[in-house]
């Protein structure tokens, strides 16, 4: 049923198709416009960051393409099908996986138990052989370094957690990775740690949507910065040329003005033109 | 022509853990000691536990060892043990059942009132009797999933509305005996497993058990995983199966094993590896664990409360009739008193916590043998009802300090 089949899922991604794209999303909490004719794509082997304020929107586009909640209006095309994506579980079948903050892993499972958690492979009795080789060949096909697969992830430190609830996304190889703030509760070398694990999503033909508050990640492992400010599309940033200041004026609304706000929709222009 | 080899056969797992070595003994002490200092103490301390109270109550009464008395220790176990068992399901779920000691009643009267008054045959009266838990665990299921009733609260109301069916069941009588030739009742108080055959078994358990052990590091030796010792498993596989035929060549001096407690411990096995070994159990331990992670990971996490919640409140009534085999007799006090407590306390001291997630089916076995061990001790010194109670309750805190202190321990050690 579930495998993982990393060098299918690369192969299958031609670098830079367009995996993703949203049009328009728009979604209302009652009276709050959470979001309002967003636009965003996620391209194979790329890493988006998403950037905002509190209360960008962020959280909600997260939902949406998780299939938390559905847009009130606006298209989502995957992989150049328009899609409705229903529920968390749709979401991971059509190949949309998301690590959120809170990672969500049992403490008393093991690393395995844990990656296959919803998905055990069995023939009638548990197949753990097959499972404890297919995780230790992801693990290794990510670089990521864990003292045990048989100890109960409790024992793990922030980073490993992290490794493992990265690593259990991309069971069932998912199209498109989306990480929810990764590397805010961890450490210098921890942090470290899961940069290198985007990089090696991304050298897998994943498509990475990151979402964080942390210029230094952005600038160090994002291909493209996607800002969103009062639930709108503020500009967007190829990394390669945008300075910091830009992007936190884009983040903060500090110089929302005519002026900055043609800037970004040129940066829009040229980030869509590539 | 150039040869051109992929490095293919690299091995996915750099270190063979023990692999090459062999079984040392003190290599297997050392890492004894190793995780009992991280809080991973296994049912060492129960067993160190129930050592220290077989020899405490041996010095004081020398007919607690005997043969004679053991046997009757074992069967004593099994009513309860199988309760116990349910209590293990509910709590690995992080939930509790405070009605199965009422369950338990409840099904003893339906026995009784089922076979001597109604005529039922008895397969009908157990069915009826497994039913009617079924029904309960159903409801208590329900009462959480629709509307947010927390078990606690749920059982705690089945404990009374269950004691009161039982007495309306049993109506004005009071106590109903049931036939002495009643299969249930020979089954609980004459049938032992016959002398020759009790020695095959345990030749049969320790066979099984070193196949089991062979098949797993074939298996893993197949997908390339390190695969521990075989020398280990052979000599696991010798000491249990000198312990097991000691035992039986020890209680064949008397009536030998009871089919009772054989009956239990076939039930404890099968729980074990549906816990272990199935997506089922996996998935026990997972709502135990983080049922938010559960959740999440697309587990339908009610209706694994809901399979725990009914097995329990079946082993609960299964637990009641096998009782009132024993005594051949339902009345208004069956399953009330220490049973309801006794059960949860025999799953706590076996080393299942009481905070979800941890645990395992052997614990009903140890923490009953505990429980009956410190019971038939002190009924064999004649000692009141009131000292038992106080001494159990006091063992039982003592599990809950040592089940609070391995969980702080793993914090500490980051094994929470």
């Amino acid at each position: 049923m579930t495998q993982i089949e990393p060098a299918q899922s690369a192969a299958a991604a031609v670098p830079g198709e367009a995996l993703l794209s949203l049009r328009g999303i728009s979604k209302a909490f009652g009276a709050v416009q959470a979001l309002a004719d967003v636009d965003l794509d996620v391209h194979a082997g790329e890493v988006v960051a998403l950037l905002g304020d509190n209360g960008a929107g962020k959280s909600t586009l997260v939902k949406i393409l998780s299939g938390v909640h559905p847009p009130d209006a606006g298209t989502i095309t995957f992989r150049g099908d328009v899609v409705s994506i229903g529920s968390p579980v749709a979401a991971r079948e059509l190949g949309i996986a998301t690590v959120y903050q809170d990672l969500a892993l049992c403490d008393n499972l093991d690393v395995v138990a844990n990656l296959f958690l919803g998905r055990e492979q069995t023939k009638v009795l548990l197949s753990e052989e097959v499972m404890e080789q297919q995780a230790s060949s992801l693990l290794q096909q990510l670089s990521a370094k864990l003292p045990s697969l048989r100890s109960p992830v409790a024992g793990l430190s922030g980073g490993q957690r992290q490794t493992v609830a990265i690593a259990r996304s991309l069971v069932g190889s998912p199209a498109v990775v989306i990480l929810d703030e990764p590397t805010a509760a961890l450490g210098v070398a921890q942090t470290a740690e899961v940069l290198n694990l985007i990089e090696r999503l991304r050298e897998r033909g994943h498509g990475v949507l990151l979402i964080t508050h942390n210029l230094v990640d952005v600038k160090e492992v994002a291909d493209r910065a996607v800002v969103l400010r009062l639930g709108r599309n503020n500009g967007m940033f190829d990394l390669q040329h945008a300075s910091d200041e830009q992007i936190v004026a884009a983040i903060t609304g500090a110089t929302t003005s005519a002026v900055t706000r043609r800037a970004a929709a040129k940066a829009t222009k040229a980030g869509e033109g590539e | 022509m150039s040869t051109i080899k992929d490095d293919l056969a690299a091995p996915v797992v750099a270190a063979p853990a023990g692999g090459p070595e062999g079984f040392s003994p003190a290599g297997a002490v050392a890492s004894l000691l190793r995780r009992a200092r991280g809080g991973d103490v296994g049912p060492l301390p129960v067993i160190i536990g129930l050592a220290v109270i077989w020899a405490v109550m041996q010095v004081l009464n020398d007919a607690f060892l005997s043969p004679r008395n053991l046997v009757n220790l074992l069967t004593q176990c099994a009513s309860v043990g199988t309760i116990a068992i349910g209590v293990v399901l509910v709590l690995l779920v992080a939930q509790i059942d405070l009605s199965i000691g009422s369950m338990s009643g409840l099904s003893a009267a339906i026995l009784g009132v089922g076979l001597t008054q109604l005529g039922w045959s008895l397969p009908v009266t157990i069915a009826v009797a497994l039913a009617a838990g079924l029904v309960l665990g159903l409801v208590y299921s329900a009462a959480l999933a629709w509307f947010g009733v927390p078990t606690f609260v749920a059982t705690l109301a089945g404990l009374l509305a269950l004691l009161g069916l039982q007495l309306q069941i049993l109506g004005t009588h009071g106590s109903i005996n049931i036939p002495f030739d009643t299969w249930i009742v020979r089954f609980m108080q004459q049938m032992y497993v016959p002398r020759a055959a009790s020695y095959v078994l345990a030749a049969a358990v320790a066979v099984l058990y070193l196949l089991s052990r062979l098949a797993r590091a074939r298996r893993r030796r197949h997908h390339g995983l390190p695969a521990g010792s075989q020398s280990s498993a052979i000599a696991l596989s010798v000491a249990l199966l000198v312990v097991l035929e000691v035992a039986c060549w020890y209680l064949n001096q008397d009536h030998g094993i009871s089919a009772p407690f054989v009956l239990f411990v076939v039930l404890v096995v099968i729980i074990d590896i549906l816990l272990s070994r199935t997506r089922w159990g996996r998935q026990v331990y997972a709502v135990g664990g983080s049922i938010e992670a559960a959740r999440r990971a697309g587990i339908n996490v009610h209706r694994i409360i809901a399979s725990a919640l009914v097995l329990g409140t079946l082993f609960a009534t299964l637990g009641g009739l096998l009782a009132a085999g024993r005594i051949a007799a339902a009345s208004t006090s069956s399953g009330t008193g220490t049973v309801n407590l006794n059960a949860i306390a025999a799953a706590v001291i076996g080393g299942t916590s009481l905070f979800g997630g941890r645990g395992n089916a052997y614990s009903a076995l140890l923490g009953i043998l505990v429980i009956q061990s410190i019971a038939n001790g002190l009924t064999l010194l004649n000692l009141a009802a009131s000292v038992q109670f106080m001494i159990t309750g006091g063992v039982l805190m003592v599990a809950v300090i040592v089940d609070s202190l391995t969980r702080r321990r793993r914090a500490a050690h980051g094994r929470a």
